[in-house]
């Protein structure tokens, strides 16, 4: 293809916005957004505590013991970071790889488990939580953020609604849909593209001829920036600022956060070798979003091997009791599922079919 | 001849056909380099090349779209849906769009599509992987619906739907994929589409199935055998149009039937199959038609499959129940 100089004077205008540089260092002073020690310490302690998480649920998915699972090490970054911009009454509609963003806004660590499991009780979101369940239908979640958004305008409610999807995401024919309703009517909606460079095997590359994926925001009528997914300060300031155009009523933002996936795509045989090659991942793993965030800590003398320490076991401890929690809860029985069909009167059908599953189930 | 497993004959099918026809294009999300998430794809695009196998950008209506489009202009396609429950983005490409391609037309255009995917209960995939939606497929005129139960079918009826001047959805049940071998001819063959196949011949009642329940229905058959009841069991393979005569030669000889899918019983391919026989045939039936299906809630969580799929046993019992009357 070859390029107008139109059209690359308006793709060129997204460059990626960076405050910590891969060694730590903060390049952006200008942009730095203000966060207490104690905060910052605390965006470090849930990337940790994320990546164990991670390590534990692999292995726990490899004994046959969780279930459906993405691995999410190497974004952590993007995840914490948008999810730490938050207030705790904005919504947010995850992808099925955006557990730890529900998991900080209020959805308890078993019933994450039980959901990995394929287990009701797992989507039973606790009142107040403001979460939809992670989607399985990609690019479902970004027309709905519309909704939420609509709704929490109509209600004057101070709030944003958030969605998130991956660069495979943003070829979906929803995504523009969400975005261009969210501007058609001004909502307070944040879309985020985690662009981790595959969806699945397909690089980033095949999924469209734009240069970046923020420039599709332009096609809406919107505001979109691109950032550096694995400097957890530059996914905190966009965000909050992004939060903060809509809570203005000054219209949606869309967020592309670069960033890398380091595990396979799910734990159901999905094999990198296949599409990638361990030279990109090696050179992934250096702008890592732990290390950097890590050296930044330790240069303001915020952090130490001990904290860190103290953290992993308090991970490991809690994953423990929420994995306990999960094996107590009971069996999911199809009459459950019967039950949870209607919220209105059950059909007579269902009522029939009820007596059979019961026989079927005490057998 | 050679042993393959289901997803290998399916392989071998499309390969057939990319060498048969230059027109054949396969496509879908991740089947190039990757090789499909299951492999069905595994080595084409080495094979043909990345201008006839290729992988597209993640959009299901713009798949759907495409194969539209491509038709317009002579090519033939295979286009994947990863999982079938994905068949919702694209549903006004294949049904509303694909399926009437050649009405609308008045007979001028036609649409060369299989829209091949994976379905099916029993392997514990997340939500909107498995459902079993040929009867939402099944109601659409203009598209047929084929399910096959075994490697041998898979391959000869995979062939027909490329072959076939209209689309054709083909379903393939992610239990079948790997779970046993069969002998499958190297060379070409076809199984008409809208042809159901004797199982098991027998003489008490007849089963009447498609897809993995033809393997449960075997079983069931094997059991009713050691209580004295011989079982017919007959395999749909196209589930839209229905071979309607296999069923009422067989409902006539038996004069008791069984309708079993994976499915959930509300509309559904197997109330169709009870109202055929009902139409045709009921003053040979000495009971009412059985019907076992899964119950009429959404697909389950992974974690009650088990109990809410129908199996041998739950078939079995309706045979004797129908015998019994
Ligand atoms: C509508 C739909 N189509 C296809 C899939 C199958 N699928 C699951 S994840 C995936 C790739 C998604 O890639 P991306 O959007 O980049 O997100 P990532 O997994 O990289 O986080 C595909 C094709 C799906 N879940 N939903
Ligand atoms: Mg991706």
């Amino acid at each position: 293809m070859k390029k107008t100089k139109e059209l690359q004077k308006v793709e060129d205008q997204f460059e990626m916005f960076q405050i910590l540089d891969e060694k730590g260092k903060v390049v952006n002073k200008d942009a730095m957004p203000e966060l207490s020690d104690e905060e910052l310490k605390e965006m470090m302690t849930r990337m940790v505590y994320t990546r164990i998480w991670d390590q534990r649920a692999i292995s726990l998915n490899r004994q046959g013991r969780l279930g459906f699972y993405a691995p999410v090490a190497g974004q952590e970054a993007s995840m914490i970071g948008s999810q730490f911009a938050l207030d705790e009454k904005d919504w947010i509609l995850p992808g099925y790889r955006d557990i730890p963003q529900i998991y900080y806004h209020g959805l308890p660590l078993h019933q994450a488990f039980l959901w990995s499991r394929g287990h009701f009780k797992g989507g039973q979101v606790p009142e107040g939580v403001r979460i939809m369940l992670p989607q399985i239908i990609i690019g479902a979640q970004i027309t709905q953020t519309a909704g939420v958004a609509m709704g929490l305008q109509k209600d004057g409610e101070k709030q944003i609604a958030i969605t998130y999807t991956g660069d495979g995401g943003a070829s979906q024919g929803d995504f523009y849909e969400g975005m261009n309703f969210a501007g058609a009517y001004n909502l307070p909606a944040v879309f985020i593209v985690q662009n981790n460079r595959f969806a699945i095997s397909v690089p980033v590359e095949k999924q469209s001829a734009a240069k970046t994926i923020a420039q599709k925001a332009v096609a809406a009528g919107i505001h979109g920036e691109q950032v550096d997914g694995m400097d957890i300060l530059a996914v905190y300031a966009a965000t909050q600022k992004a939060r903060e155009r809509g809570v203005e009523g000054e219209g949606p933002t869309l967020l592309e956060f670069l960033t890398y996936r380091y595990g396979p795509h799910t734990m159901a045989g999905d094999d990198p070798t296949r599409y990638r090659t361990s030279e990109e991942d090696d050179e992934w793993e250096k702008k890592d979003p732990l290390v950097r965030f890590r050296k930044f800590l330790e240069d303001k003398k915020l952090w130490s091997e001990d904290e860190e320490e103290k953290i992993v076991e308090q991970a490991k401890e809690d994953i423990k009791a929420a994995i306990k929690e999960a094996d107590g809860t009971a069996k999911q029985k199809v009459t459950d599922l019967i039950d949870i069909t209607f919220s209105d009167e059950e059909p007579t059908n269902l009522q029939e079919q009820r007596e059979y599953y019961e026989k079927k189930e005490s057998k | 001849m050679a042993q393959m497993t289901m997803i290998q004959a399916i392989t071998d099918a499309m390969r057939n056909e990319l060498k048969n026809d230059e027109k054949v294009l396969v496509y879908g999300e991740d089947v190039g380099n990757n090789g499909g998430v299951f492999r069905a794809t595994d080595g084409l695009q080495k094979e043909f090349g990345e201008e006839r196998v290729f992988d597209t950008p993640l959009a299901e209506s713009a798949i759907g779209g495409l194969a539209h489009g491509l038709s317009l202009t002579g090519y033939r396609s295979v286009m994947e849906l990863q999982f079938f429950g994905f068949v919702f983005e694209a549903f006004d490409s294949i049904a509303g769009q694909m399926a009437r391609l050649h009405y609308r037309s008045g007979g001028v255009y036609n649409a060369p599509v299989t829209i091949r995917s994976p379905f099916g209960g029993g392997v514990k995939t997340p939500e909107m992987h498995a459902d079993s939606l040929e009867g939402l497929m099944a109601q659409t005129p203009g598209l047929k619906v084929v399910i096959p139960s075994n490697p041998y079918d898979a391959k000869g009826l995979l062939i027909s739907a490329i072959r076939d001047n209209d689309p054709v959805v083909f379903l393939e049940h992610m239990k079948l994929y790997r779970s046993f071998r069969d002998e499958v001819p190297e060379e070409e063959y076809t199984i008409p589409l809208g042809k159901a196949d004797v199982k098991r011949e027998g003489t008490d009642v007849s089963i009447i199935t498609y897809g993995a329940m033809v393997q449960a229905s075997l079983k069931a058959a094997e059991q009713l055998e050691k209580d004295g009841i011989s079982a017919e069991v007959i395999d749909l393979r196209t589930v839209s149009p229905l071979d309607i005569e296999a069923i009422i030669e067989s409902v006539e000889k038996t004069n008791h039937a069984v309708v079993v899918q994976e499915a959930q019983k509300q509309a559904g391919i197997a109330a169709n199959v009870v109202a055929e026989i009902n139409d045709r045939a009921i003053l040979s039936l000495e009971a009412p038609v059985g019907r076992v299906t899964a119950a009429d809630t959404i697909f389950p969580f992974a974690a009650a499959e088990d109990t809410w799929l129908p199996n041998d046993k739950d078939i079995a019992a309706k045979v004797k129940e129908t015998l019994n009357f």
